[in-house]
C-alpha cells in the first residue's frame, strides 16, 4: 500500500482553491501529524488521500499497491463521529459486513476491538446514547476492526475533555504499535509532539514543511510555522 | 322576532346535545352500520398508506441520495403535490377509470378498490416528499462516514431508511391521517354507495345535508378520535426512540 504519493494535488471548491499543488511523500511507519492552523486545509488534504473528494488536479497515489481497490485498506476516524441508531457493536457490525464478512465472523471482531478500546460493557447499548470520549472510543473501534493498512484520524480529540483526549492517544499508539500507518490532522501542538514521528505543516493550502517532528519544533524552517509554534506555545 | 331568537338558539342547544347523546349511543352500543362505515374507512385508508409507503419511501431515498439531472425540479414537483387538492384527485382517478377511460375495463369505479387508488395518488407524493427531506437531513450527516465505509449508493439508503425509522413511521402516519380524513376523492371515485363505498367522511357529509346529525356526529366523534390517537402514537414513538436510540 505505501509510500503515499501525493503528485501535484490540487483541490477547489465553487473556484475557491483550497489545496494548492501539494506533492509528499508519505512512508510507512512512521506517524504523520498535518499541522497547520484552522482553514489551512488539513481536513479537505486528508479526505483527498482518503478518497471521499476528488483533486480538481494532481494525484494521489498509493504506489506499493499491487492489485485491488485502495479503499478496502484504509480507514478513517472523523472529528466528530457519525453513529448509527443501533448498538454500540452493531455500529462495529456493520462496517465489517460491509467490508463482505460474515454476522458471525464481525460478531466476534467487534467484540475484540471493543474489548481493547473498553466498551465491551458497552456492546448492547445505543451507540448514541454514550458519552462524546466513549462516541469516538467507538468510532476508532470501528475503523480498527477492518485491519486497514493506513488509519486517518481528522482532529479526533477535538472536542473532548483531556481524560478522554488521553484514551484516545493510547488507543491511536496501540493502533500504530498494531502495524497500522497512522495519518492524522491536529491543531493542538502537544498532541502533535506526543503522537508524531514526521510533521507536514500546512498553511493556506500549501504545504511548508515536512520534517521529522523534534526537528520542526527545534528548528522550523518556514517562518510561517516558527509563527504557529512561537503563537501556541503559550497555551499549552 | 327578537323574542324568538333565545328560544330558537336553546333550540338549536337541545338538538345537538340530543344529537351528541345519540351519537354517544351508537357508537356505545356498537351499531351495525357505524361500525361497517368504521371498518370500511380504516380497511380502505390503510391498504391506501400500506401502498403509498411501499411507493413513497424508496422513492424519497432514492431522490435523498441520488444526483441527476432534473432532481431539483423533481423536488419542487413533488413538494408541489402535497398539496394536491383530493377532488382533482378523485377527478382524475375516475377519468382513468371510468368506463371509457384507459383502465375502464378493469370495471372497478365505484368499489373500494377505486377508493384505495384515489388515495394512495393523494399521499403518495405527501409521503415521497417529507422522507426525501428526512433522508436527506441524515445523509447529509453520514455520507462521509458511510462512504469511507465503502457503503455503496443501495447500502447507504437502506441503511438511512433504517436509522430514520422512527421520523418515517411518523411520516406514514400523517399519510393515513390525511387519507382517513379527505372526502373529495372517495365521494367521486366511490359514490358514497350504502354499504358498499360508503366510509366516515362521506357518510358525514350526507347525513348533514339529509339532516341526520347522530350517525354524522357520532362518526365525526370517531373520526376525531382516530386522528388524535394516530398523533399521540407518533408522539409517543418519537419520544421512546429518542431515549432509547439518541
Amino acid at each position: 500500500m505505501l509510500p503515499l504519493l501525493l503528485e501535484q494535488l490540487t483541490f477547489a471548491a465553487g473556484g475557491t482553491p483550497i489545496i494548492k499543488g501539494i506533492s509528499a511523500r508519505i512512508e510507512a511507519g512512521l506517524r504523520t501529524v498535518i499541522l497547520g492552523p484552522n482553514g489551512a486545509g488539513k481536513s479537505v488534504l486528508m479526505r483527498l488521500c482518503h478518497g471521499l473528494l476528488r483533486p480538481t488536479s494532481g494525484r494521489v497515489v498509493w504506489s506499493g499497491l499491487r492489485s485491488g481497490d485502495p479503499r478496502r485498506h484504509q480507514a478513517m476516524v472523523f472529528q466528530r463521529p457519525v453513529m448509527l441508531r443501533r448498538s454500540a457493536l452493531a455500529n462495529v457490525v456493520y462496517g465489517l459486513k460491509l467490508a463482505g464478512k460474515s454476522q458471525r465472523e464481525s460478531e466476534l471482531r467487534a467484540m475484540d476491538v471493543l474489548e481493547v478500546v473498553g466498551l465491551e460493557e458497552h456492546a448492547r447499548r445505543p451507540a448514541r446514547v454514550l458519552s462524546g470520549g466513549e462516541q469516538q472510543r467507538l468510532a476508532l473501534a470501528r475503523a480498527w476492526a477492518l485491519g486497514p493498512d493506513v488509519l486517518f484520524l481528522d482532529e479526533p480529540t477535538a472536542n473532548l475533555d483531556p481524560a478522554s483526549t488521553q484514551d484516545i492517544e493510547n488507543i491511536i499508539q496501540a493502533i500504530h504499535a498494531s502495524g497500522t500507518k497512522i495519518i492524522m490532522t491536529t491543531h493542538n501542538l502537544g498532541q502533535a509532539r506526543r503522537l508524531g514521528d514526521e510533521i507536514l505543516f500546512i498553511g493556506g493550502g500549501r504545504l511548508l514543511e515536512h520534517a521529522p517532528v523534534d526537528r520542526f519544533f527545534r528548528e522550523p524552517a518556514s517562518s510561517e510555522a516558527a509563527a504557529f509554534i512561537k503563537g501556541e506555545l503559550p497555551w499549552h | 322576532m327578537i323574542g324568538d331568537l333565545p328560544i330558537y338558539a336553546m333550540h338549536c342547544m337541545t338538538s345537538l346535545w340530543e344529537a351528541l347523546a345519540a351519537a354517544w349511543g351508537l357508537i356505545a352500543g356498537f351499531d351495525a352500520t357505524l361500525a361497517q362505515i368504521v371498518g370500511l374507512s380504516l380497511q380502505v385508508s390503510l391498504s391506501a398508506v400500506l401502498i403509498a409507503a411501499c411507493i413513497g419511501l424508496p422513492l424519497g431515498a432514492a431522490i435523498a441520495v441520488e444526483r441527476f439531472p432534473g432532481r431539483q425540479t423533481l423536488i419542487v414537483l413533488l413538494n408541489a403535490l402535497m398539496g394536491l387538492p383530493p377532488v382533482v384527485v378523485g377527478l382524475l382517478v375516475y377519468l382513468l377509470l371510468s368506463r371509457a377511460g384507459p383502465l375502464g375495463s378493469l370495471g372497478i369505479l365505484f368499489t373500494p378498490a377505486a377508493m384505495v387508488i384515489a388515495q394512495t395518488v393523494l399521499i403518495t407524493p405527501i409521503i415521497a416528499a417529507l422522507s426525501r427531506q428526512t433522508i436527506e437531513d441524515a445523509w447529509r450527516e453520514y455520507d462521509e462516514q458511510l462512504r469511507s465505509l465503502g457503503a455503496r449508493r443501495l447500502n447507504a439508503a437502506m441503511t438511512l431508511i433504517w436509522d430514520t425509522r422512527f421520523s418515517l413511521l411518523t411520516i406514514v402516519l400523517a399519510g393515513f391521517g390525511r387519507a382517513a380524513a379527505e372526502v373529495g376523492a372517495v365521494m367521486i371515485v366511490g359514490g358514497n354507495i350504502d354499504g358498499v363505498t360508503r366510509v366516515m367522511t362521506t357518510t358525514i357529509a350526507l347525513e348533514t345535508s339529509k339532516g341526520d346529525l347522530p350517525l354524522a356526529l357520532g362518526l365525526g366523534i370517531i373520526l376525531i378520535g382516530l386522528v388524535l390517537l394516530l398523533n399521540m402514537a407518533a408522539a409517543l414513538i418519537r419520544e421512546a426512540a429518542q431515549r432509547r436510540y439518541g
